[in-house]
């Protein structure tokens, strides 16, 4: 297979475009692209500042790259979560965002999950018997609530993530599942800001995640490669998968799955938008975010829970 | 006479002269799920694998915590 630009063997094989490039024609193209959804879903301008939320694994990291490389001003967040499970996971994902941010002389704040509330996650998990025996529910929570209070407090103009096509396909497979009107209408490559709320945006959510191992393959970036030990058996990668079979028969399902998602959500035609509101949001009693909960928020909740029973 | 395929910890083999798709597709892996290198070097579905060639399978799909929902 040849690179479509310059006909030298290509090295990345985008089969729902039908584009193949070579290594050099791709390292050119995937920032071109990103560029234009910037552009096209209004994420952010040069002038704003951007904080990217780095856990040290290849989105994270190629997001990180590409807007650097693209001018933007995008300082790093890393979140330490106390994952260890006999492989130092967060060790070395921290170890892994820092070198790249040493490595390029960007700043990365890094802040620890166990020194801000105690207990690490898997602890806070246990002690709040939120997620079934698994820390993921905890875990999003708490990096929801942490990224967008950094966000806010150091005067960031947007959070940006590194979800990529497979991420939001299979965020949408699992909500058109359960209908969840709610979640499917909030769903997009950019979530505004609102009271309390930092703006959240996908630069690379039209990137399927092959490609962005491809990219950080091609540019020699160095990112964890062990999955979280908890992720094992977890719902998305399911999800993955399925999404993955149907793609294989059908190159381009994922994409389209997405993009006509996103058509019939902004036509309106996919559910009545007056449904949607944020009115009933008042501040959490706590730490002042935006909650629909009664007085304190889930995150500060579940941590008024953990404290409980570490006292007792 | 053989090709070995490694993907994390666990190695398969496959006789040499197919192409990289069929060769996964012997071992029920998804193309679409990995990214195949051959001495460092990305290599397509297309690539004829040859005996005695070591081809590194890097998974691609990751995930966890990423819960149904959007904020």
């Amino acid at each position: 297979m040849k690179c479509k630009k310059c006909g030298a063997k290509a090295s990345v094989n985008m089969r729902q475009h039908k584009l193949a490039l070579c290594k050099e024609h791709y390292l050119e193209w995937v920032p071109e692209q990103t560029a234009r959804f910037i552009k096209k879903y209004e994420m952010f301008t040069h002038y704003e500042k951007i904080l990217v939320a780095v856990s040290g694994g290849k989105d994270s990291l190629g997001l990180w790259d590409i807007l650097v490389r693209l001018g933007y001003q995008a300082d790093g967040l890393y979140l330490g979560l106390g994952i260890d499970e006999g492989i130092n996971y967060s060790h070395e994902s921290q170890r892994l965002a820092q070198k790249y941010a040493d490595e390029h002389q960007l700043k990365l704040h890094v802040v620890d999950i166990e020194k801000e509330y105690g207990q690490p996650i898997p602890v806070l998990a246990d002690k709040s018997h939120r997620g079934y025996g698994k820390p993921c529910a905890v875990c999003g929570l708490a990096k929801r609530h942490e990224m967008n209070r950094i966000a806010r407090d150091l005067g960031y103009d947007v959070l940006a993530t590194g979800h990529n096509l497979d991420d939001e396909a299979a965020v949408l497979f699992g909500n058109t599942l359960a209908w969840a009107s709610e979640f499917l209408l909030r769903q997009g490559p950019v979530l505004p800001s609102a009271d309390g709320l930092a703006r959240k945006v996908k630069p690379l959510c039209r990137f399927y995640e092959r490609e962005m191992t491809a990219y950080c393959l091609a540019r020699g970036i160095e990112y964890i490669y062990e999955e979280c030990p908890f992720a094992e058996g977890s719902q998305s990668i399911y999800y993955k998968e399925l999404l993955n079979q149907l793609e294989t028969a059908r190159p381009g399902a994922k994409l389209t799955f997405y993009l006509r998602f996103l058509e019939a959500r902004k036509s309106g035609e996919l559910f009545i938008e007056n449904n949607v509101e944020r009115a009933h949001l008042h501040p959490c009693s706590r730490c002042g975010q935006p909650t629909s909960a009664p007085d304190i928020c889930s995150f500060c909740r579940m941590i008024e829970k953990v404290n409980a029973v570490t006292e007792s | 006479m053989t090709v070995k395929l490694v993907l994390r910890e666990k190695e398969y083999e496959v006789k040499p002269g197919m192409t990289l798709l069929d060769s996964l597709k012997r071992i029920n892996i998804l193309s679409e799920s990995v990214i195949a290198t051959r001495e460092g070097e990305m290599i397509l579905d297309d690539e004829i694998l040859k005996d005695g060639e070591v081809v590194k399978l890097i998974a691609v799909i990751s995930g966890g915590s990423m819960s149904l929902r959007s904020r």
